[in-house]
């Protein structure tokens, strides 16, 4: 690797914990963030000849806050000062700066940072943003293409939702643990929207959206390793991993989706599977379920079928039964559902989701769902119907295309269609 | 001799890699990796997975079971096994069972590996 390329992979992954400690410092996030692009810049300047330092993050922190409080100074001062001579003999102070931010300052300093992105005010997509921005370091481009928004349009964004941040006051005091708990639960809640805002994006939007599931795992990374004993954490990692394994075989070269049990299971990521099951399993011995852990262990059923016929459907169901339990919700039991047909027959199912119209009048998946229920019970013309009204609600083109395809077979042979847990692929 | 060769580096830095740099390094370690394996002298390569996957079994009276990589810098590398395992439960089990039989201080680090070659040569 180049010289330039480690720096650069060095920065990105420093950026966390020295932004968030620069953060503690100043308590004003445009000041850390400054500091950290100065002192990034003087790592460029020094690191090539001197060598990378023994811990990146600390230099950073050092470099950053001298230059920041030296510009303070400066302006209080009305004065200007020598620029290059403010930092002398950095290696030793680098190494007095490791010595004294242990560990678990840095835990609730990141942890602070990422939470502060997760602004209860702040609609979902300004805080992916702002979190990508902030924390990951993407730049304002990168982020506008993954949003398909012009560049100006999403400096706009992340401007108005920093001021919202300043204004929300967040405690710079150590946490009590209720509030460890509470802020960790929302910034797992943040990672996963990064995440689906990658993992769901169809069509052109996908390859542009892509680097945020990649971004959304590092992040999670991040977080477990702040706090490596707790299960719905390693449960979050997990899921992401093994959803993420599947990206190269959920569309075809035509950008269509390809159903789970129609997916080349070569294509997907075993290394990542093998990581997402290592975590689970983990995540399990703890006995304290949750539900990043229950969606995590579905998606490892899928994964440990090397043919879809193989699939372990009655644990799945279980699966979504403990899910409904700990998080009722119309959309689980439509997932449930699923299951339900593979293990009792798509009469039992059909049974199940009935109920759930009135919730799910405007549920594009609830749709497709009974049309290919209806379909293996050999009702064609109410599965027709059901496509329909699917086709209708569908939120992308390749959604619509999906359900035409089905109304096709139907059309043409009247016989059993294919079905799938209502979203997944 | 046999020497076994170590490989220590910045997890973060390894895990902010893209892709194609991933795929840059891997070549070039394969180029020496290959020249072992033809002159007989490769014996098993692995890769861990990150720390992150990590549990570790504390030397006890009862071994204590941890999430998490050995973080202790006072204790040194002295040796490893590798064990198929059919679950994290059956690896800790025996885990536990080498603690018992070796009740000095210390512990043992469980890491599910990522890539094995068993290698053929240095027996």
């Amino acid at each position: 690797m180049t010289d330039l390329a480690w720096i650069d992979a060095a920065l990105t992954s420093a950026r966390p914990r020295a932004v968030s400690t620069l953060l503690r410092y100043f308590r004003d996030l445009d000041t850390a963030e400054e500091a950290f692009q100065d002192a990034c810049l003087r790592a460029l300047q020094h690191w090539p000849q001197n060598g990378p330092p023994r811990d990146p993050a600390a230099w950073l922190i050092f470099v950053g806050r001298n230059i920041a409080i030296d510009a303070a100074r400066r302006r209080g001062k009305q004065e200007t000062l020598p620029a290059e001579d403010v930092i002398s003999d950095l290696s030793d102070a680098e190494a007095e700066v490791a010595e004294q931010i242990d560990g678990s300052d840095y835990r609730d300093d990141i942890l602070r940072l990422l939470f502060i992105c997760c602004h209860p005010e702040l609609p979902a997509t300004q805080q992916i943003a702002v979190a990508l921005r902030i924390v990951s370091g993407l730049s304002v481009k990168q982020i506008a293409r993954a949003f398909l928004v012009s560049e100006s349009a999403m400096e706009q964004r992340i401007t108005r939702a920093k001021s919202s941040m300043a204004a929300a006051d967040v405690a710079f005091e150590t946490p009590g643990a209720v509030e460890r708990a509470e802020r960790r639960a929302a910034v797992a809640t943040m990672v996963y929207l990064v995440f689906n805002e990658g993992y769901s994006a169809q069509g052109a939007a996908a390859a542009a959206r892509a680097p945020l599931c990649d971004e959304a795992i590092r992040l999670a990374r991040l977080l477990l390793r702040l706090f490596p004993g707790e299960p719905e954490i390693m449960g979050l990692m997990a899921l992401l991993l093994l959803q993420h394994a599947r990206s190269s075989a959920r569309f075809d070269t035509d950008g269509a989706i390809v159903l789970l049990e129609d997916q080349d299971r070569s294509l997907w990521n075993r290394e990542m599977i093998a990581e997402g099951l290592a975590l689970i399993d983990k995540a399990m011995r703890h006995k304290r379920r949750g539900p990043y852990q229950l969606q995590a262990a579905i998606a490892a059923l899928h994964a440990r079928a090397a043919q879809p016929e193989e699939t372990d459907w009655a644990q799945i169901d279980l699966l979504y039964a403990a899910l409904e339990r700990l998080q009722p919700s119309p959309v689980i039991t439509l997932n449930r559902a699923v299951a339900v047909a593979k293990v009792r027959g798509p009469a039992a199912a059909l049974a199940m989701i009935e109920p759930l119209a009135p919730r799910l009048s405007g549920y594009f998946h609830f749709f497709g769902v009974k049309g290919a229920l209806l379909l293996q019970l050999g009702r064609a013309r109410e599965a027709r119907i059901a496509f329909d009204q699917a086709i209708a609600l569908a939120n992308t083109a390749a959604e619509a295309a999906h359900i035409r395809m089905q109304l096709d077979r139907l059309i043409k042979d009247n016989g059993p269609g294919g079905d799938a847990e209502a979203r997944r692929h | 001799m046999l020497y076994a060769i170590l490989c220590y580096d910045s997890e973060d830095v390894v895990g902010s890699w893209s892709k194609q740099e991933e795929d840059a390094v891997m070549a070039k370690l394969s180029v020496v990796q290959e020249k072992l394996a033809k002159q007989g002298r490769l014996g098993p390569v692995a890769r861990l997975m990150p720390t992150t996957a990590a549990t570790t079994v504390r030397k006890a009276r009862e071994p204590v079971v941890l999430d998490g990589p050995f973080a202790e810098t006072k204790e040194q590398l002295l040796g490893f096994y590798i064990v198929d395992c059919a679950s994290l439960d059956e690896a800790i089990e025996t885990a536990q069972d080498l603690a018992r039989a070796s009740s000095t201080a210390g512990a043992y680090e469980i890491r599910p590996l990522l890539l094995f070659r068993p290698g053929a040569g240095a027996a």
